[in-house]
């Protein structure tokens, strides 16, 4: 039985990639693949609580945040295709429209 | 204080008052925008059918009680105990008739002068009308703040625009500068509402006893709104801006009837509802109505614009105003709540004067003027009743407002008395200065061949010179209205309240 | 005696056709609405003095005009001995200057527009003189202010004239101030404003002291100062005499009915109606005697020098204004009105025969460019020298009874400073005859010095303004033998007659001394013509030399001693300049709308610095939100701890 401790570690490790990603790279769709790492870091740690306390509505919640997930993935990646067409660029340091 | 609630008219007759412009208003939304004679035809059927309308406040108004007349009351929010309210006592009454005078004197007016969007003016003009009607005649605090703030709206749109070349500017201003004080009084209005076991009803509000540092609190959130309203010196800067830049309507409105509602607010709330923090506000208050006397006057006497210096000595007569009900006597209150009248009358008249001229030289500027008595003598002759009726020459009415509110402010004050007399002085200056730059002397370039005023401007400009000599020469016409209502408030706020006398005196005592 | 009603209103009902219907239906007509109105007054007027002469008297009031609390003011009318004899001095002058009126303004464009101010002006006269109360007092006196306004500045489109009006007005305003102050407290000490009520608390005040701004003030001393500030501004006294002389802008009938008979003379029959108030308060009368005595004194010397036709007259006229005054404040108010109503006759007569002058030397006023009228224009050349003789204190005319009576009472009553004003009275008196004089040898005698074409039109005036001439002269040579002192075998009617109104001034001293006051004043009287005849007749060289002699004088005085200089210096200019620079300039402009647009614009300024937090770059976003996880994370975690 692998303790709880591991899949807390393993799921602090996914989501500290996730940070480290999205705040180093400039690639859209890096940064965006590390979105995706940060919501399944917390997936893992869901899971593994609903395992460890025996309840079942961490499983739900997790079912839940993947569907929205998807959902997101699919909006977010047509913006970025929309963005590029536009643009002709993925990097976002050139997409600074929202400046105040 | 218990009100019999009576209606002597027999059906709700502040309803249809309040609601007669706005039907104008819906027949105005038929007609097509390009019908523009269909379109002032209406807004004038509206004006004058609203005037007729008013007229059986004045016969049969019982001038022999303090009490609320013609009053409606229906539950409107029950859960919040929010009533539609409406009642008139003797220091309302009076406005109501002149709003609704003045708004068919203000479609008279213009009538020719505006060309743009004829539809939306004179829709703003009832929306308007609708509104202050509603101001006077509001009992319930909620609906009486619904309708101060309905009122902003249609004048931001008469001054925004169909004003002059600045009138972005001066819309925005008035109407910030007055939404600012009214949102300090909503505050005080919550706080009342709060305290008094959720009441808005303003005749009850005026006879319970609040204790005295809340009282000093609410008085200067309720200061707020209505000294910018009225307006009071340090508070006045939106109204040479407003006036100015407004329309002939728009200035006549406002000078004849809306900043009438500061004062009105300072009889009806500040003083019935709060009269120990009113009793011990007068020396501030009276100070600052001495100086916008005296500061008013002398700012008119460097002005170079017609209206401007017109809205400037409306600021030095509003402090007469707030003088005379600030002395807390009974001439001063009296002539106060007159000159109130006087000066809806005066400045009114004086602001339909200079629109009619400006509509034919498209100048504001006095030194384009000179010689207008030579050409436009008939014009001159009506001009010149304003004129001194401004200065205050006896059988006028401005003569009997100012003595009053000058022998009253004399007994409340020595010294406020002397140094408002000497705004006499300084009044007889400025306008005298004045008439004689527009009037007199050499006929300048763009005045001589101008037309005398034509039948429509007479029937505009002669109800107010007969209404300023009618009350000069018996002003007991319209005093006596006032008198018992007057005696009521005076008595709430020199005696504070029978029952509540020791609470408040243990509250000023430990606030010492 | 009801008909009274009939005095005010008559001409009112005249005013009314007039403005309404002259300008397109009456037109050259008007004359004959005012005219007739102001002569049935006038026969009015007669009926109730003979009313009054025969004991009868009226104070009644007519409606409530004002009512607020305890203040209640009617309009309402008082007649008796004082009212009756204003009515006639109002009405008959009145009356003949409507009928001068109608040759001397005949041909102008705004024939009708002067009747109808005429008859205004009359109509508030003589509510002013008829009032029972000091409001519908008060009324009358900014009434007749305003005609006075509307006819100096008759001549509208004249800058000089509308200027004047103007002047008139506002100056006036300064001493209705006082006035106005000394009506609030006459009602706060009385608690009306009702003259029979007044006077008889009066005296029960006689020794109340009040707190006034701060001073411990004695309450009838304040009350009389106050109301006399009102007299100060209507009769043109020091300082505020400056509007009189510029008010002879007006068309000339107008300075001979407002400026000479009737309206300026209401601050005397104001001080003369408050003589129960007056003589309670011996610092009152002190002032009222003082100013009087000062500015008859300063206004003849200015009339010395001054070349102005109407200027010199109007000099005359506010120095006799302040002979009434003297007479008043030595407790003589007999005096003062006898005086009042001789003068109104010989000082309108003046005027209009001024006016005559004029109209025959086509508006000219120079009297430097006149000289030998009298072969002219006879008529006005002998009404005009008897009432030059008259004001000069010639014995038997009117102006010498009015004149000694005055000088007599000042030398024997019991006024402190009787005998210093009587000595001023006396020099005045001197130089009144001497530039009276001045005028009519510059004006009539010696050799015609305007130009060849004045001379070409020199003609004597129609009947319609010699016969008022003519009527006004008899008035000029007669009116003061109805108060022909006891000492020369005279009945003093007069003095009798007003002594239930104005009280009775005696004077102690022995006849002998009488006499000696009336020969040294018929003496300076007849020297100051002989100085004139000496100076202009027979050498008409001296006047330049003298005047190259005293140039520093003499400059000071053709400047009026430089007030109105010193009054736009100290007053007008500073406080327009204070209006510009720093009422909008600074308060207005720098501190209230500094604050007003300040706030929003301190609002505006704050969120664009905020804007900038926008960089629109994601990863920027992304930074903060870390950090802010991060501190929030550590926050609890520390917490905890």
């Amino acid at each position: 039985m692998v303790p709880l401790n591991w899949y807390l570690i393993l799921s602090a490790a996914v989501f500290s990639i996730g940070v480290f990603g999205f705040l180093t790279r400039r690639n859209i769709i890096i940064m965006f693949m590390s979105l995706e790492l940060m919501l399944n870091a917390v997936n893992i740690s869901l899971v593994a609580f609903s395992h460890y306390l025996q309840d079942l509505r961490g499983h739900v919640l997790v079912f839940f945040i993947i569907t929205v997930a998807a959902a997101e993935a699919s909006i977010g990646l047509a913006i970025i295709i929309a963005l590029f067409k536009n643009k002709n660029t993925v990097h976002v340091d050139e997409m600074n429209e929202m400046k105040g | 204080m218990e009100q019999t609630m009576v209606n002597q008219a027999g059906f709700p007759i502040l309803s249809c008052l309040i609601f007669l412009p706005l039907l104008g208003v819906a027949a105005l939304l038929l007609v097509r925008r390009t019908n523009e004679s269909l379109i002032r035809m209406v807004a004038l059927i509206t004006s004058i059918a609203g005037f007729l309308l008013s007229l059986p406040l004045f016969t049969s108004f019982d001038k022999t009680t303090y009490a609320m007349q013609f009053v409606e009351k229906q539950a409107w929010i029950p859960a919040w105990n929010i009533n539609y309210h409406l009642g008139l006592d003797g220091i309302s009454i009076m406005f109501v008739l002149l709003t609704t005078l003045v708004t068919i004197l203000c479609v008279l007016i213009s009538w020719n002068s505006v060309k743009m969007k004829t539809k939306e003016f004179y829709i703003s003009i009832l929306v308007v009308e609708s509104a202050i009607i509603g101001v006077f005649c509001s009992l319930d605090f909620f609906l009486f703040y619904i309708f101060w703030e309905a009122m902003l709206i249609p004048m931001y749109l008469l001054i925004g625009v169909w004003g002059g070349p600045n009138r972005v500017y001066a819309a925005v201003k008035f109407f910030l500068y007055t939404l600012v004080g009214s949102v300090l009084m909503l505050v005080g209005i919550i706080v009342l509402y709060l305290y008094s076991g959720r009441n808005f009803n303003i005749v009850e509000l005026a006879s319970k006893v609040y204790p005295y540092d809340m009282q000093i609190w609410l008085f200067w959130a309720f200061f707020a709104a209505f000294a910018v309203k009225v307006p009071m010196f340090p508070v006045h800067t939106w109204l040479p801006d407003a006036h100015t830049e407004a329309p002939t309507a728009g200035s006549v409105i406002l000078a004849a009837v809306l900043i009438k509602m500061g004062a009105y607010g300072f009889l009806r709330f500040s003083l019935p509802i709060l009269p120990d923090a009113s009793r011990a506000m007068t020396p501030v208050m009276m100070t600052l109505s001495v100086i916008a006397i005296i500061y008013g006057g002398i700012i008119c006497l460097a002005q170079t614009d017609l209206k401007r210096l017109i809205a400037y000595s409306s600021v030095s007569h509003m402090g007469f105003v707030t003088l005379g009900i600030f002395a807390l006597n009974t001439q001063g209150m009296e002539g106060g709540i007159l000159q109130m009248l006087n000066h809806g009358i005066v400045t009114g008249g004086l602001f339909l004067g200079v629109g009619a001229i400006y509509d034919r030289t498209h100048t504001r500027q006095i030194s384009d003027y000179g010689g207008v008595a030579s050409v436009m003598p008939v014009y001159a002759a009506i001009f010149i009743v304003f004129t001194f009726a401004s200065i205050g020459l006896p059988a006028t009415n401005g003569f009997v407002g100012e003595f009053l509110i000058l022998l009253g402010g004399f007994k409340a004050s020595q010294l406020a008395g002397v140094l408002s007399a000497s705004g006499i002085i300084i009044g007889a200056g400025y306008m005298l200065w004045l008439y004689q730059r527009v009037f007199f002397m050499e006929t300048g370039q763009k005045v001589a061949g101008l037309k005398d005023v034509d039948f429509r401007e007479m029937a505009a400009l002669i109800p107010m010179v007969v209404l300023i000599f009618w009350i000069g020469i018996y002003p007991e016409a319209v005093m006596g209205f006032m008198h018992e209502s007057v005696r009521h408030l005076l008595e709430r706020v020199n005696d504070g309240s029978a029952n509540g006398t020791s609470l408040t005196k243990n509250v000023m005592e430990i606030m010492k | 005696m009801q008909y009274y009603l009939l005095i005010p209103f008559l001409p009112f009902a005249a005013f009314i056709i007039n403005i309404l219907f002259g300008r397109k239906i009456i037109k050259d007509n008007a004359h004959w609405v005012s005219t007739l109105a102001v002569a049935g007054s006038w026969i009015v007027s007669v009926m109730t003095l003979m009313d009054v002469l025969s004991g009868l008297s009226v104070n009644q009031n007519l409606y409530t005009w004002m009512l607020s609390g305890n203040f209640k003011v009617s309009v309402g009318f008082l007649i008796d001995q004082l009212t009756a004899v204003m009515l006639i001095v109002v009405t008959t002058c009145s009356t003949l200057i409507h009928i001068y009126s109608i040759g001397y303004m005949h041909g102008d464009k705004g024939y009708y527009r002067f009747f109808s101010y005429l008859s205004l002006f009359t109509f508030c006269m003589l509510m002013l003189v008829m009032a029972n109360n000091f409001l519908q007092l008060y009324f009358g006196w900014e009434g007749v202010g305003l005609c006075s306004y509307f006819l100096i500045g008759y001549y509208f489109d004249k800058k000089s004239a509308s200027d004047a009006g103007k002047k008139a007005f506002i100056v006036n305003r300064f001493g209705d101030f006082g006035f106005g102050i000394g009506i609030f407290m006459i009602f706060i000490t009385f608690g009306t404003t009702y003259y029979d009520e007044v006077f008889s608390q009066a005296a029960g005040h006689a020794l109340t002291r009040v707190n006034f701004l701060g001073f411990d003030v004695h309450l009838m001393t304040l009350i009389a100062l106050l109301l006399f500030c009102g007299s100060i501004g209507k009769s043109a006294q020091m300082p505020l005499h400056v509007w009189l002389p510029d008010a002879m802008e007006g068309p000339t009938p107008v300075s001979a009915l407002i400026h000479a008979a009737t309206m300026v003379t209401a601050g005397v029959f104001l001080v003369a109606r408050c003589n129960p108030i007056f003589s309670l308060s011996e610092t009152a009368l002190i002032v009222v005697a003082m100013t009087g005595a000062i500015t008859s004194l300063f206004a003849a010397t200015i009339g010395l020098v001054q070349n102005d036709l109407k200027r010199i007259i109007a000099y005359s006229t506010v120095s006799q204004l302040g002979y009434m005054f003297l007479a008043c404040g030595v407790g003589a108010y007999t005096a003062g009105v006898f005086h009042l109503y001789t003068h109104a006759f010989f000082k309108a007569l003046l005027f209009l025969c001024a006016g005559s002058v004029m109209h025959a030397m086509g508006g000219e006023l120079n009297i430097q460019k006149m000289g030998s009228l009298k072969k002219f224009m006879p008529i006005t050349y002998w009404t005009m020298l008897l009432a030059s003789l008259s004001i000069a204190g010639v014995p038997g005319l009117a102006g010498f009874f009015s004149k000694d009576e005055i000088l007599w009472l000042a030398y024997s009553g019991a006024s402190p400073v009787g005998k210093i004003v009587w000595a001023m009275g006396t020099l005045v008196a001197f130089l009144t005859a001497f530039y009276s004089f001045r005028l009519i040898f510059l004006t009539f005698h010696g050799r015609f010095r305007g130009t060849h074409e004045q001379e070409h039109h020199l003609h004597e005036s129609p009947k319609t303004m010699t016969v008022p001439l003519m009527i006004l002269c008899v008035g000029a040579v007669a009116s003061g033998w109805v108060g022909i002192p006891h000492l020369v075998g005279g009945g003093a009617h007069f003095t009798e007659f007003m002594k239930p109104v104005l009280g009775h001034a005696e004077g102690h001293g022995t006849h002998a001394e009488e006499w000696m006051v009336m020969a040294i004043s018929v003496a300076v009287g007849f020297s100051g013509i002989g100085l004139a005849y000496f100076m202009y007749v027979l050498r008409p060289e001296l006047p330049g030399i003298v005047t190259q002699r005293f140039l520093a004088v003499h400059k000071v005085l053709f400047n009026k001693y430089y007030i109105d200089e010193l009054y736009s210096f100290l007053i007008i200019r500073p406080t327009i300049w204070v209006a510009k620079n720093v009422l909008i300039g600074v308060t207005d402009a720098r501190v209230i709308e500094a604050i007003v647009n300040g706030v929003p614009s301190a609002i505006g300024g704050f969120s664009r610095q905020l804007r900038k937090m926008q960089t629109g770059l994601l990863h920027n976003y992304a930074t903060i939100t870390a950090m802010g996880i991060f501190i929030i994370a550590a926050v609890m975690l520390l917490r905890n701890w």
